[in-house]
């Protein structure tokens, strides 16, 4: 919160405020993608990158940094050129963006804003115009398909999600997510359970469930990672991108990761409440707690990942459309009633 | 309705004991062995590289005739009566020089069938298989144990030698030749003897 800075300058307190999410957002997109590979690896009873840097070859993802950085910027000859340069900064800013909004600890959010949850699910919908851009702007077949097949998915997973959402912020009643965490506080549910919206409804399990369904989809995860599917466009939406502009769209895409689980986490696991009641609880435990159960679920995404394969276009769409939405809106209705009764 | 829910079910399920053979592997130790550092113990009876050992090798040239692919190259030189070479470690005399025993692993194919006819057991696959090279003829290998002035004075011995002992031979044949003239002359044979002289004289 920048007013409790008081005689600092508001533009270095402005920078401090954007540089905290950007150094996580960036540490994390490191660890996480040398993560990623490890995980494949040991789930296919392999070692995973091995050798770089030492122990268990930490410095894998440096090493892949520096070797994009040095790559030639390559742009197609019949492309858009400045849309085409222009989608990866946009991808990564939108996703970086809603970052403002997460409560990181009971004593720093980006910005206080009171429709944060709004906000953010405003913000990352430029997600799908930047992979739309990529895509269009490339001038390639395969890129178009990822690209149209990204907006199609991501147009109908907004509906369950913001529905989920919805039905969170029916149980606390505010969009600030900073309210909806400090709403979690505490352990008295049947005694030792922590006071979080998953543990307080029923219903909220099931909202959870479909919630984690959608931003599978809209973090573009197997099995729901048809914009770039692998075996069947190349890379979707990546395939003329190269060197720094390609690392970017990985950035974007890990970050986006992470803060949908982020989001996941403040609506359904407390934020950045510890699961022990007052104990390992404090400014700075929280920023532990919350980005831990972050990565928890970062590392169920590359789990699912491993284990299940792709669905088809029309599973996808028959999925959302023909059980998500219903589903939710049902699941809103009884969690709604839920709060009226008890 | 009872249809969705029913596959929606089953899909739960299928997922969730997919998830579960996942991470059972996902905490099995890894079975990639970290090959320049930790090597594989070959089995036994591997092909991967031909050794001799040029003690034991009398020199027989079997080896050279089982190849199919004529990858090993022997020249041999008789051991000149002065000299003894010794035994094998099995017994057996040698008597040849090994001036030459090259074995060109590039053309080699691995068959093993120079190994069986082999009477001292000298020459056999070792487990050793990291002898790329970036030159072919690096890839053949010297078995012989003989400098080349070595070899020089051997074969200059051993044609002295022959030499003589090609001598020794014809003086020898002439001496027969002139006994059966003598033979001949002084008492002639009775008539079923002619033809065994007549061989003399052609060989």
């Amino acid at each position: 919160m920048i007013e409790s800075y008081g005689n600092i300058n508001p533009v270095l307190a402005v920078l401090i405020h954007a540089l905290i999410p950007l150094t996580i957002i960036l540490v994390y997109a490191l660890v996480a993608i040398w993560g990623e590979r490890k995980v494949a690896g040991f789930i296919q009873d392999r070692l995973g990158p091995h050798r770089v840097g030492g122990w268990h070859g930490w410095a894998q993802s440096i090493a892949d940094l520096l070797k994009l950085i040095q790559k030639e910027d390559i742009v197609p000859k019949d492309a858009s050129r400045f849309l085409f340069k222009f989608a990866p900064f946009m991808m990564f800013a939108a996703s970086y963006a809603a970052f403002a909004v997460l409560p990181f600890s009971s004593w720093y959010i980006g910005s206080m804003i009171d429709i944060g949850v709004f906000y953010l699910i405003a913000i990352t919908s430029v997600l799908t115009l930047s992979v739309i851009m990529a895509g269009w702007a490339s001038n390639n077949k395969w890129s178009l398909l990822g690209g149209m097949r990204s907006a199609a998915q991501l147009v109908s997973y907004e509906v369950p999600t913001i529905a989920t959402v919805l039905t969170v912020i029916v149980v606390s009643g505010s969009l600030n997510l900073m309210t909806v965490t400090e709403l979690q506080s505490g352990n008295d549910i049947l005694g030792f359970l922590p006071n979080w919206f998953i543990f307080q409804n029923p219903f909220l399990i099931i909202a959870f469930g479909i919630f984690f369904i959608s931003i599978l989809v809209e973090s573009h995860r197997v099995p729901f990672d048809l914009p770039e599917s692998e075996s069947e466009l190349v890379a979707g939406y990546q395939t003329e991108y190269s060197g720094m502009r390609w690392a970017m769209f990985m950035l974007a895409e890990y970050a986006d990761m992470l803060l949908l689980s982020l989001l996941g986490v403040t609506l359904f696991f407390g934020g950045w409440n510890s699961p022990f009641g007052s104990f390992m609880s404090g400014p700075a435990w929280g920023f532990f707690w919350f980005l831990l159960k972050g990565f928890l679920l970062v590392f169920v995404m590359m789990w699912i990942r491993w284990t299940l394969p792709r669905y088809r276009v029309d599973q996808l769409m028959h999925i959302c459309w023909g059980i998500l939405i219903p589903a939710t809106f049902i699941n809103l209705i009884l969690v709604a009633l839920w709060e009226v009764v008890f | 309705m009872t249809t969705v829910i029913r596959e929606g079910w089953t899909t739960l399920k299928s997922i969730f004991t997919g998830m579960g053979v996942t991470i059972r592997h996902f905490f099995k130790p890894a079975v990639t062995e970290l090959y320049p550092e930790e090597k594989v113990e070959l089995p036994k009876g591997a092909r991967a590289k031909l050794y001799v050992n040029i003690d034991d090798c009398i020199g027989c040239n079997l080896c050279a005739r089982a190849c199919p692919v004529n990858c090993i190259d022997i020249e041999t030189v008789l051991a000149t009566s002065d000299v003894d070479l010794g035994k094998t470690s099995t017994g057996n005399p040698k008597r040849f020089w090994l001036t030459q025993f090259d074995i060109d692993m590039a053309k080699c194919m691995y068959c093993d069938l120079c190994t069986f006819p082999c009477p001292t057991d000298c020459i056999y696959m070792v487990p050793e298989y990291e002898y790329s090279e970036f030159d072919r003829t690096n890839l053949i290998y010297h078995f012989s144990d003989l400098t080349p002035e070595k070899v020089d004075e051997v074969k200059e011995k051993a044609e002295k030698e022959a030499e003589e002992k090609k001598k020794e031979r014809e003086r020898k044949m002439k001496e027969k030749k002139a006994k059966a003239k003598d033979k001949a002359k002084s008492k002639p044979k009775p008539k079923s003897k002619q033809p065994d002289n007549k061989e003399d004289e052609e060989s």
